[in-house]
């Protein structure tokens, strides 16, 4: 049973994970639930699952991220948005990108164009204070909302 | 969550390593180090069985492309055997259908190891 999100009703899902590999299953097992809340297709709802995966992993792979990511989750009746954010980080994006060695550097970039390509808007912030990442999956053929 | 990892020897200098289940920023090493020990020992013709992995994102993908970059190393070769269309997808879909060989069966992956 699936029943739609009434139009003028928003459900909003906060999940907060430990930034560590074992967690980031979670994160995208409470998004794929979301998602089917909006009445995605199972291939939609990959699609969500593995951009929020990528987005974790992104966190936690970068040296100096927060002890925790924020995972929220805001379904609509016609789309789905997205934020994931850690916080406390140490360091800003030009130290990570500096520990970072080219093959993890091109693998990151692999998960940010997977990010891209399976959402339909994505935005980030980076600043010292953490990363701020959000993004907006639509249901096919849906209109702004 | 996790992920099985199974190493056979085929006819051949060649391995197949079976994995079922997800692979993810958790579970890649498993796989990573099942890989990178099949090479240590000098085995580079390898077939990667995806049939029954349900999940793979970019860290999977690092694995097997570093797995594939050490292989050419030594004039070796990787292909993977995948069934599953939206891991299929996510191949398409970052170019890697172009670098690896990827089958429907097995016999098929096997059969183009050069």
């Amino acid at each position: 049973m699936n029943p739609a999100v009434e139009h003028s009703h928003t459900e909003l899902v906060e999940l907060r994970i430990p930034s560590r590999p074992e967690w980031v299953a979670l994160a995208r097992l409470a998004a794929a639930t979301v998602a089917n809340r909006v009445r995605f297709s199972i291939e939609e709802i990959e699609d969500v699952k593995l951009a929020v995966a990528e987005a974790c992993t992104a966190v936690i792979q970068h040296d100096g991220h927060g002890e925790f990511i924020d995972v929220t989750c805001e379904a609509l009746s016609d789309l789905l948005r997205i934020r994931v954010r850690d916080s406390g980080r140490q360091g800003g994006a030009r130290a990570q990108a500096q520990n970072m060695n080219f093959d993890e550097a091109r693998i990151a970039g692999l998960g940010v164009f997977l990010i891209r390509t399976l959402m339909d808007e994505v935005s980030y912030d980076v600043s010292p204070q953490g990363t701020d990442l959000q993004m907006v999956k639509r249901l096919t053929g849906a209109t702004d909302h | 969550m996790d992920i099985k990892v199974n190493v056979r020897e085929a006819p051949g200098d060649c391995y197949v390593v079976d994995l079922s289940g997800e692979i993810d920023v958790y579970t890649s090493p498993k796989v990573k180090d099942a890989i990178g020990e099949l090479i240590d020992r000098g085995v580079y013709f390898l077939v990667i069985n995806l049939e029954k992995v349900r999940y793979i994102d970019s860290t999977g993908l690092g694995v097997l492309i570093g797995g594939l970059k050490r292989v050419r190393e030594h004039g070796g070769s990787v292909n993977l055997v995948c069934t599953n269309p939206q891991i299929k997808k996510i191949f398409d879909i970052t170019g890697l259908v172009k670098i690896f060989g990827i089958f429907e069966s097995e016999d098929a992956a096997m059969k183009a190891l050069v």
